[in-house]
């Protein structure tokens, strides 16, 4: 299985037609791939990128269509078959055994290496080293998955994926789960990769598709829309092909509505899940009608902060208060009903309960009242007829509001959380990085919902990595480092340079 | 309390552990592979009575000599059967497990009764293994007589710590296992049949119940009845949270569990004045209690134990 295939001098897909129940997940899509190339596969949440891989990955079998390696056709009935001629793919989803050291990762896979009662743990670990010498991709090959950063994990992939022999990368986007420090680290190792090596990557991310890729094909609804040239189009043309119209990030510009102070933070003191101190004397401010970008390498206490304003995480002394009364480690229940929204940080776990429909996600924080129930009994068709109405108005995609929460993409399970909490118009929203990870559209439609809610007096805090995301959102801007406000500015005074250096730790004046 | 109390508490102890430790090393396995078998007991109930079976009936002729070694084989035989069963159901079908495993109980237990009740009747003995010191190393002061004069069976028990701990961490099958039940996703890409390490793990732990069964039937006992496992494979099970699925810690639990039952039997025997119906309590309320306060370890653990795989499914 691992012995080194042929050379992959030339990739094509002919035709390739996928469906799913009710969907046309590939329609008659054709491309190809040279040696030393990079393809950026580009498109919206649910266009057919992921499911184009896997068929090439051999996990996905396609109805029509054939792929052709070097002029021959050859069909992958297993993720096995790829492997041997040598096409490897990185999940998006991390395929690691958390428990297993990297070394016994990789020996998993590598099963001629084997005798009957001998694990040959040895020439795998050579294999490792010489791999990750060869492609300057260091690793502990002895540390346990769990121990590792999602950065590391992703470097362990990689490293899997070459050690198995694979000539021609396919990456499901790769750096959405990464620190933007990581993402810059990956691209670059990936530009020192491209001199023997094929890759095929999936983003919707345009600044990374214009820094690493050769080509750009864009998918849309399951067909190839663009192809050709990366270097010819600007991200606004990528754009505009990706969604099928004008992207434009709205922008806040409209003058600060300068009212009372909604929700705040003062002196707090918040321990990590390691028992350190991750808030340690944070005082914040958060008026009504406006919108507070916090700023910071994640990692500095967001997560914390977030926790502790919500009443998930035990406040150890300082307060919090919301509409002038003291709310320190109360419930999240009362936080709640006093009106307070959150969008969390792990949409998947935190923000929805994966198995139940998007109806009754929709609901999570309402069931209780008048609306949707009568003494015990939940009122199913007020529920259905919510859930209709919000779809509608937060262009939720999913074949039914029946559907199970976790089957939805990314950026609609995003939407879905997003409809939910702000149906509620909460006096104050806490939303944690409420773009990570989805699509172009959905960013925009994200971005004038939160403004929308700032219009409508409501207070925003909005924690994120991307400095775009913050400076084009916020009024003002707070940085946080090492648990502590830094510094807080008007947004007009901000730069991208001078919060650089402020979540770099370096205070101003 | 003199120094010949404690030391029989010792000398009962290490043999009490051997069924114990046998089936939950086999349990082991099952939950590495990321299928949980509450169906032990059973698997032990048959295995005790059908290992029972051969040294009853073949007491003379020319087999006489080797009924316990058949006894033996055909108590792991069912086992393999009851596990091939057990991974059908929940494996195949992928049905809920605990539940699989309550019926996996009742129907060892009460067929192994029945059987009982129909074929042999009364309570009846067989001779039982005898006990085979180790030349030399049974003669050392103390621990010769504690360690190394016992049944054979005791000897291969405690050889198959080590070898479980080989077999698990050191062998391309141990990887899979521990792939299988931690990240069958990845196992999956990886190339591995997650159902067919399940299967095979399901097999070697119903083998490794059915001869823990046969111990207490062939060498503890030397008898069979009804209640004769008495709850030691639901035990197992705990012993290998207790243990946290390494050999090691599951022989330290199932020695735990049986000294516990030596005390307990010593004040019974001894005329101590204790209640003895909180002494029989003893062993259990202490697999409780070190259950309870152990520091959960979540990160070494089969993560997916209990979730049947479906390629298919994403939630």
């Amino acid at each position: 299985m691992r012995t080194a295939a042929e050379p992959i001098r030339e990739l094509r897909l002919e035709g390739i037609t996928k469906r799913f129940p009710g969907i046309l997940a590939c329609n008659n899509i054709s491309m190809q791939v040279s040696r030393g190339e990079v393809l950026a596969l580009v498109g919206e949440n649910g266009a057919g990128k992921s499911t184009l891989m896997n068929i090439l990955a051999g996990l996905y079998q396609p109805d029509s269509g054939t792929i052709t390696l070097n002029g021959r056709e050859v069909r992958f009935h297993t993720p096995n078959d790829a492997y041997a001629h040598g096409i490897g793919m990185v999940h998006q989803n991390f395929m690691l055994v958390p428990n297993m050291t990297v070394t016994e990762n990789v020996a998993l896979g590598l099963k001629e290496h084997h005798r009957f009662m001998n694990l040959d743990l040895k020439s795998a670990k050579a294999r490792i080293m010489e791999v990750s010498e060869h492609h300057q991709l260091p690793v502990n090959p002895d540390a346990h998955i769990w121990q590792l950063s999602v950065g590391e994990q992703q470097r362990v992939e990689l490293i899997k994926t070459l050690c198995f022999g694979a000539q021609l990368l396919i990456l499901d986007e790769p750096t959405s789960a990464l620190t933007p420090q990581e993402t810059d680290d990956l691209i670059d190792r990936l530009k020192r990769m491209t001199g023997e090596l094929s890759i095929i990557f999936i983003s919707h991310k345009l600044n990374e598709v214009k820094s690493l890729s050769d080509r750009v094909a864009i998918l849309r609804h399951g067909a190839v829309v663009f192809n050709g040239q990366t270097a010819d189009h600007t991200s606004a043309d990528l754009a505009a092909l990706m969604t099928g119209r004008e992207i434009h990030l709205p922008r806040n510009e409209g003058l600060s509505l300068d009212g009372g102070v909604v929700l705040q933070a003062r002196d707090l003191h918040v321990r990590g899940d390691r028992g350190h101190l991750a808030l340690d004397g944070l005082d914040l401010e958060l008026h009504a009608g406006e919108i507070l970008g916090l700023a910071g390498v994640s990692g500095n206490g967001q997560r914390e902060l977030a926790e502790a304003l919500t009443g998930l995480r035990r406040v150890e002394s300082g307060r919090v208060e919301f509409l002038d009364a003291d709310m320190t480690n109360r419930s999240p229940a009362s936080m709640i009903a006093a009106g307070l929204g959150y969008i969390p940080e792990d949409r998947h776990h935190e923000g929805i309960v994966p198995k139940f429909s998007v109806k009754e996600n929709l609901v999570l924080k309402d069931f209780h009242t008048v609306k949707f129930s009568w003494w015990v009994v939940l009122k199913q068709s007020e529920i259905a007829h919510n859930a209709e109405a919000l779809k509608a108005s937060f262009d939720i995609r999913c074949s039914s509001t029946s559907a199970a929460g976790g089957s939805l993409s990314g950026g609609n399970i995003q939407k879905v959380i997003l409809a939910r909490e702000l149906a509620r118009e909460p006096k104050a929203l806490v939303a944690v990085y409420p773009t990570r990870g989805v699509d172009m559209g959905a960013q925009e439609f994200i971005h004038s919902q939160l403004l929308a809610r700032r219009r409508a007096g409501g207070g925003v805090l909005l924690i994120s990595e991307e400095l775009e995301e913050i400076m084009n959102l916020s009024d003002r801007i707070a940085v946080i480092y090492k648990g502590r406000i830094l510094k807080v500015l008007n947004s007009l005074d901000a730069t991208r340079e001078r919060l650089g250096l402020l979540m770099a730790g370096v205070a101003d004046e | 309390m003199t120094h010949g109390f404690v030391y029989n508490i010792l000398l009962l102890g290490v043999p009490f552990s051997v069924a114990l430790l046998l089936a939950s090393l086999g349990e082991m396995f099952n939950q590495r592979a990321g299928v949980f078998n509450l169906g032990c007991e059973g698997i032990m109930c048959m295995g005790a009575f059908l290992g029972f079976l051969p040294p009853y009936f073949l007491k003379t002729g020319p087999l006489a000599p080797y009924g316990i070694l058949i006894g033996f084989a055909i108590a792991m035989v069912a086992g393999i059967i009851l596990g091939l069963l057990f991974a059908l159901v929940t494996v195949t079908f992928r049905a809920e497990q605990g539940i699989a495993g309550i019926g996996l109980q009742m129907l060892g237990w009460g067929v192994a009764g029945t059987l009982f009740r129909h074929y042999v009747g009364g309570v009846t003995g067989v001779e039982g293994l005898a006990a085979w010191a180790i030349p030399g190393l049974s003669r050392i002061p103390f621990l010769g007589e504690l360690l190394f004069n016992h049944n054979p069976m005791v000897y291969i028990a405690f050889l198959m710590v080590p070898a479980s701990w080989y077999i698990l961490f050191k062998t391309p099958w141990g990887l899979k296992v521990r792939a299988a039940g931690t990240a069958p996703r990845a196992a999956d890409s990886m190339g591995i049949n997650v159902n067919r390490v399940r299967y095979q793990a399901l097999m070697l732990g119903g083998a490794m119940a059915g001869l823990g069964g046969a111990y207490l039937s062939l060498c503890q006992a030397k008898m069979f009845a009804d209640d004769l496992v008495a709850g030691r494979g639901f035990i197992a099970v705990a012993l290998v949270y207790f243990g946290r699925w390494n050999p090691v810690g599951i022989m330290g639990g199932a020695l735990l569990f049986s000294l516990a039952q030596s005390l307990q039997l010593s004040i019974q025997v001894g005329g101590i004045k204790f209640p003895y119906e909180f002494a029989v309590m003893l062993p259990y309320v202490l697999v409780i209690l070190v259950l309870s306060l152990t520091r959960k370890a979540r990160m070494l653990g089969p993560s997916s134990l209990g979730i049947p795989y479906n390629r298919e499914m994403r939630y």
